[in-house]
């Protein structure tokens, strides 16, 4: 089989112009190992600077791209997927497995496959090896952690081993450059000579005799070419597998059927599937590693066995988790606050300072508070991804995170979830949009739609300063029993309210739109090893670039609709009425004419209409117009309901939740019979339901971009939003009920 | 009763007889290298009892009990 060096003729993904352009001349070398095998870091290594993440052709999933150039031979570089098997069952496998044989629309087969090895972990790591060298791609080995190996006494003979594996090994330490330039060359003798491996392994007569049989009794339209041998393979190992699945999508259960009347056949033959698999693998495997690899008898107590009887002791270990999340969380917290200011701040001084230039009327209002603040709106969350993925990124390389997972997975499984649902679950009490884009480390599809979902319901920061504001205003200063504190008392029960709503959402969904077949939690806990700066640097360059590029403009949007619907239908009677009084006002009033001018604008546009429009709506939850209003307007982002208050209530929007002139104000609100308009459960009907509701623009955006549909940001938007309906009706009219207010 | 993995203490080895179970999980364990014939090794089990830290052939892995009870163990 030729390796298809002429790719220029297969037709491409519509949006990668780029690619389609500069593949014409370029070899295609796909990456791919175990997971933990230094695969990433070889990765960089070889591609250096030219990486980022795209859309590798007909493939929708994003992967690693990168490029390197050896002797003037040009090659595009794909990161495929860590992945312990091609019996694809998960969405990552299946993707390895389209790839490697360059089966689905539009994907391009590899010129050459270059498998990471780890040398510490040869025996698991050959198993996949084996199987991919079926697919008939040259294929090259780089064999990696060898001075780990070293150290735990391992010596791997390369050259019997190469002989073994009939492709070339060459042994590489990425991170120290060391067998850089032998691998580029092998890569480029490889698609030179497209000679492809010879199967290691013989299935028994009888199994390839069925795979005959099978091969010709699938239905298929007569122009098709037959389908792949090494897919027939799995179709006939993997029951109910990704292939298995594929293959009924496209032709029907008539492929099933076939499937299963051959594995029955084999089972009366003595031949028992999938165990037969493994079985020849791993003798064949046994075998070359008698031959290639001397170990010490004893097997030596590594660093890692070390650090791992601390980091997942009963009690250090407990001790060690808390503070790595406490790190985690206060860095998130306190770190990027500076930063965010400092952005905050850059903006509204730009704001102020074009605004000067500029006439006013709709386009200065426009650019300055729908443009300019909507892209400060974007840009300030800038660092607290950035913050979290250089901090995930070093618990993840470090080895530690699935450490963390392994101590935490008990209290998950508790309702449906496992171990590695637990940082995205803790980032998102900082901020929802990073904690939902570290889901991506969630192997398992379900399990990080869950994840997904139940992600903001954690109070994120920016419900803080709304809980500030109404806590400080209308909870009273009063300690229980002398101790607690009722205002600290109330934080922390608005903390408590989406840890404790959570759990039986994420059970009901499990049990419900995503049941399925149980995933099993098989999670390999790697040696511990110092992170690589280069990765980390990366991951947070790539992960906050997404962000922008992606969710940005989403957000942006939004910002600019509400600044519309704030905004318009602008009344020349308001601005007439306005002009009149200040001819005839005051130094003095002048500004708090300006400030009245807004207030009044704003009840008066289009979403001021919206707020008294809803108020039959709000009523039940002891809220007056203003309030549903201002609730209104921060849907796009929940923090804007300090600024709306502070613009209804005629006091200017630069008002935050230390305000004392805002407080005051509110305050002194009544009902047009007397009564307060904010008593203290009036202002606990209001944090429920910030804490409930899905008010962020960002995290729909970015629920949209990880799930890749509208479905899920839809059903988010509508459950939270139901939900934050009903615990703030149930808050007043209980509590009404409760105090007589 | 047959002995299986998850009847294993912290620091107790056995020797795997079979797999049992035809579908994912079972094709998973085996291609991650649990076949007969293989020694085991429990290092200890998480804080709240599950899952467990297991060893083979030099790489570490952690598997719930529920899962463990798959992998069947020669009788001592």
């Amino acid at each position: 089989m030729a390796a298809t060096a002429s790719s220029a003729s297969i037709p491409f993904d519509e949006h990668s112009p780029s690619l389609r352009h500069s593949l014409d001349r370029r070899y295609v070398v796909a990456v791919i190992g175990n997971p933990n095998t230094g695969k990433t870091t070889l990765f960089n290594a070889l591609t250096g600077l030219t990486q980022h993440t795209g859309n590798y052709p007909g493939v929708t999933v994003e992967s690693a791209l990168g490029e390197l150039t050896v002797e003037g031979d040009r090659f595009l570089a794909v990161d495929l997927p860590g992945t312990y098997s091609l019996a694809a069952r998960a969405p990552d496998e299946m993707i390895a497995v389209s790839v490697l044989l360059g089966y689905g629309k539009d994907i391009i087969a590899p010129d050459v496959v270059l498998y990471v090895l780890d040398a510490t972990n040869l025996e698991r790591n050959l198993y996949l090896l084996t199987q991919i060298i079926e697919a008939g791609r040259p294929v090259v080995v780089a064999l990696t952690m060898i001075d780990l190996a070293h150290k735990q006494g391992i010596v791997i003979d390369t050259e019997a081993l190469e002989r073994r594996l009939g492709v070339p090994v060459v042994p590489v330490q990425a991170t120290r450059r060391l067998g850089l330039p032998t691998l580029q060359q092998a890569l480029r003798k490889a698609v030179h000579l497209e000679s492809c491996p010879r199967p290691l392994i013989q299935f028994p007569e009888v199994f390839s005799r069925e795979i005959d049989t099978l091969i010709l009794s699938l239905p298929r339209t007569n122009s098709a070419p037959a389908l792949p041998r090494f897919l027939v393979d799995r179709l006939l190992i993997d029951a109910s597998g990704s292939v298995e699945q594929e293959l009924v999508r496209q032709f029907g259960e008539e492929v099933s059927r076939e499937a299963r009347i051959a594995r029955e056949r084999l089972a009366s033959a003595g031949i028992e599937v999938p165990q037969v698999e493994s079985d020849i693998r791993y003798r064949w495997i046994a075998e070359t590693a008698e031959a290639t690899v001397r170990r010490p008898l004893t097997a030596s107590h590594t660093w890692t066995d070390r650090i791992d009887s601390i980091v997942t002791h009963k009690v250090w270990g407990l001790l060690v988790f808390l503070v790595a999340m406490a790190i985690t969380f206060q860095s998130i917290f306190s770190w990027a606050a500076p930063v965010m200011d400092a952005i905050d701040g850059f903006f509204k001084t730009l704001g102020m300072h074009v605004g000067n230039f500029l006439p006013d009327g709709p386009l200065r209002s426009l650019i300055v508070d729908g443009l300019i603040g909507g892209v400060g709106a974007v840009i300030v969350f800038v660092p607290q991804i950035a913050i979290l993925f250089g901090l995930i990124a070093v618990l993840e390389d470090s080895g530690y995170m699935a450490r963390a997972a392994f101590l935490m997975d008990r209290v998950m499984a508790g309702f449906g979830l496992s171990g590695r649902s637990f940082i995205p679950l803790l980032s998102s009490f900082a901020c929802a949009v990073p904690g939902i884009m570290s889901t991506r480390s969630i192997d398992n599809y379900r399990d990080r739609i869950a994840t997904i979902l139940i992600a903001p319901l954690m109070s994120c920061s920016a419900r803080l300063p709304v809980y500030v504001l109404l806590i400080s205003a209308f909870i009273p200063h009063r300690t229980i029993g002398g101790v607690v504190g009722l205002q600290g008392l109330t934080l922390f029960a608005m903390y408590m309210i989406g840890l404790i709503v959570a759990p039986p959402i994420a059970l009901v969904l499990k049990r419900t739109m995503l049941r399925g077949e149980s995933v099993p939690f098989l999670l390999e806990l790697p040696p511990f090893k110092m992170p690589a700066w280069r990765v980390i640097l990366f991951r947070m360059y790539d992960r906050s670039w997404a962000f922008l590029r992606r969710a940005g403009t989403i957000i942006l949007a939004t910002t600019v609709l509400v600044w519309a619907l704030s905004y318009y239908p602008n009344q020349t009677r308001i601005a007439e009425e306005f002009h009149a009084r200040r001819a005839t006002a005051t130094a003095a009033e002048q500004e708090h004419l300006a400030i009245e001018e807004a207030g009044t604008r704003l009840k008066e546009s289009y979403l001021g209409q919206a707020g008294r429009a809803i108020e039959p709506l709000v009523r039940p939850l002891g809220w007056d117009w203003k309030i549903g209003m201002a609730t209104l307007a921060s849907f796009p982002a929940r923090e804007v309901i300090i600024a709306a208050l502070g613009t209804i209530y005629n006091l200017g929007n630069d008002q935050n939740e230390e305000s004392v002139e805002l407080r005051e104000t509110m305050r002194a609100e009544h009902w047009p019979d007397g009564r307060p308009v904010y008593t203290p459960v009036v202002a606990l009907s209001i944090m429920v339901f910030f804490a409930l509701c899905c008010q962020c623009g960002a995290t729909l955006a970015t629920i949209k971009r990880e799930t890749g549909s509208w479905k899920y940001s839809a059903l988010t938007f509508t459950y939270m939003t139901s939900l934050a309906y009903i615990g703030a009706l149930l808050v007043y009219q209980v509590g009404s009920r409760l105090t007589g207010a | 009763m047959k002995r299986t993995l998850a009847d294993l203490a912290p620091l107790q080895e056995g020797r795997i007889q079979m797999i049992t179970g035809l579908d994912g999980i079972s094709q998973r364990l085996s291609e991650l290298g649990f076949t007969p014939g293989q020694t085991v090794r429990v290092v200890r089990l998480a804080p709240l009892g599950d899952p467990m830290q297991i060893r083979i052939r030099g790489f570490n892995i952690a598997l719930r009990h529920n899962e463990a009870r798959r992998i069947l163990l020669d009788q001592v």
